[in-house]
């Protein structure tokens, strides 16, 4: 089956973001950008798949501007076969998203289509669900294990009370989350391999979508800071602070 | 103008966060309707038509709304939502999970996890981890928004709405449950514990995670856990809290063997008093902590235990 996984570049997860000081977003230059931890995870389930015989072609995309085609190599040299980058400058609202990968999704016909249960930049967890709406596919969110059964995929989703598991009818839509596996590292060989594999740059005007915002994002500012505490010397003064300080304990 | 809020249960009983999604949708202000999806679920029905500043609550109790499948359920919100402006949902995993299908159905964006409202169709939410704070306006003619529980208060449920009982049934036949592993825990939940005690890395096993269970005991508390701690297999990962897993905000956390990433302080930095335990002094959680104490958890929990 053809599977196709798109991919977001995002603030690298581990740099603290700044805002920008007029408040209009928040300042990503010069910062590391990577791929979206959901979406890596989403590659791998991929490719995983495609070494268990059940998936035969993995297509990776993605939706900006050029500096994204460095997330789609990573992709191919984590496994994809080939890559698709939709070009705009705009960024997008998730629902223009679904919409232009709605696009792709008929003209490629895939079974399945892993993406990340949420981008770590928007925080939105969106994109999926909307996608699935839009094909009309069922879809298997937060997925901790995937199993195609036939006709079918069984997903485990992580639920509020614990674990849930549905079956979905294919061609589904499953979102992956933390759980589902560890993403490998790519080697330089498949790093350089990565480079000749194809990639195609299409506009996003192409499509013929109304891409026109659905939000408007007014400011951006800083969350409130935390007072600093204070370091106690024993428990015996920890509790002390609990009950008659912060009188959050009796 | 008219507000639909989708509550949120497990067939027996109404989730508390229901209550502070109608305190959400009361801040919007309009005529509030809840509506209840799901199958034999009389005792949420009877708890909806208590709450507060609601005045109908629509039901729809069928067996295909019984796991809450975002196709069945979407397709549903979907239809009544030509009679509302706005459309709530809470930001736990069933409305995270229906709801942007509502969303593109209906062909509008989603406000995802706000935290505050503005106006009608301004609102607050957090993005980066909540390392930023965005105010966001919504062009489209429906609102369609899911709402973070901490950043509301709850309404009181001394009220008395009227019941109407709906006989659409929606069913997509595209998808079925199979099964549950839910987590059984006698202690309160997390999302809407008063006191929460959390374990990281530092614990070591799942094995030590009882050291926090005579705390939790003592002070009715919940028990969460970090990422560290969840993919190390030490607890089930609903105990997750993070920017991914649950968000709390409860009066007291105790962050034990946590380190503090930027991650698991999405989950919890708008508690009201933040206590560290941890034998690193610089460790990042104690930036945000009110009271930390450092000192190895096996010293300090076993003497916290007897001290309460």
């Amino acid at each position: 089956m053809k599977v196709l996984v798109p991919i977001k570049r995002v603030i690298d997860y581990n740099v603290k973001v700044r805002v920008k000081p007029d408040h209009s977003d928040v300042d990503l230059a010069n910062t590391k950008m990577a791929i979206n931890p959901f979406c890596e995870i989403a590659v791998e389930e991929a490719v995983r798949l495609k070494e268990a015989g059940i998936a035969t072609e993995i297509i990776a995309i993605s939706i900006g501007n050029k500096s994204c085609q460095e997330q789609l190599r990573t992709a191919l040299a984590l496994g994809a076969d080939r890559a698709i980058q939709i070009e705009t400058d705009e960024s997008l609202d998730a629902l223009n998203i679904a919409k232009l990968l709605q696009k792709v999704v008929d003209e490629e016909q895939p079974q399945l289509v892993i993406l990340g249960k949420q981008s770590i930049d928007s925080d939105n967890n969106q994109t999926g669900q909307m996608l699935a709406a839009l094909t009309g596919m069922p879809q298997g969110t937060f997925a901790s294990v995937v199993k195609i059964e036939g006709e079918k995929v069984n997903v485990t989703r992580e639920v509020d009370g614990g674990l849930q598991t549905v079956a979905l009818n294919l061609p589904a839509i499953v979102t992956t989350d933390l759980r589902l596996n560890e993403p490998r590292y790519a080697s330089l060989p498949n790093i350089m391999k990565a480079k000749r594999k194809p990639l195609v740059v299409r506009p996003a005007a192409d499509f013929g979508i109304d891409l026109t915002a659905r939000t408007k994002l007014l400011k951006v500012t800083p969350p409130a800071e935390r007072q600093a505490g204070i370091v106690v010397e024993s428990i015996d003064e920890l509790v002390e602070k609990l009950k008659n300080e912060a009188k959050v304990i009796s | 103008m008219s507000i639909l809020v989708i509550a949120e249960h497990d067939n027996s009983s109404l989730k508390a966060e229901t209550l502070k999604t109608v305190g959400a949708a009361q801040k919007i202000g309009g005529d509030i309707t809840l509506l209840v999806t799901g199958f034999n679920c009389q005792n949420v029905v009877d708890a909806a038509s208590k709450v507060n500043g609601v005045s109908k609550v629509l039901v729809a109790d069928n067996a295909v709304y019984e796991h809450q499948l975002a196709e069945n359920v979407s397709l549903l919100v979907t239809e009544l939502a030509a009679d509302y402006e706005h459309i709530l949902a809470t930001a736990l995993t069933t409305g995270k999970n229906f709801m942007p299908r509502v969303a593109a159905l209906l062909d509008v964006a989603q406000i995802s996890d706000i935290i505050d409202v503005e106006s009608s169709d301004t609102f607050v939410r957090p993005i980066y981890a909540g390392n930023a704070i965005a105010t966001v306006q919504s062009l489209d003619s429906k609102k369609v928004i899911t709402v973070r529980t901490t950043g509301f208060d709850a309404v009181a449920t001394d009220g008395n709405a009227e019941i109407v009982n709906l006989d659409t049934v929606k069913d997509a036949g595209i998808s079925s449950h199979v099964s549950d592993e839910l987590t059984v825990s006698a202690r309160p939940d997390l999302g809407a514990a008063s006191v929460v005690i959390s374990g990281g890395r530092g614990m070591q096993n799942g094995d030590n995670f009882k050291l926090l269970d005579g705390i939790a005991d003592k002070l009715g508390a919940a028990i969460g856990a970090s990422r560290a701690a969840v993919d190390a297999g030490f607890v089930p990962n609903d105990m997750q809290v993070g920017q991914t897993g649950k968000i709390v905000a409860p009066d007291l956390y105790i962050a034990v063997g946590i380190s503090g990433a930027i991650q698991h302080l999405a989950g919890m930095k708008d508690s009201k008093v933040i206590v560290a335990i941890n034998k690193d002094p610089e460790a990042p959680i104690f930036q945000v902590a009110d009271y930390g104490i450092v000192a190895d958890l096996f010293d300090a929990l076993p003497e916290l235990e007897s001290k309460l």
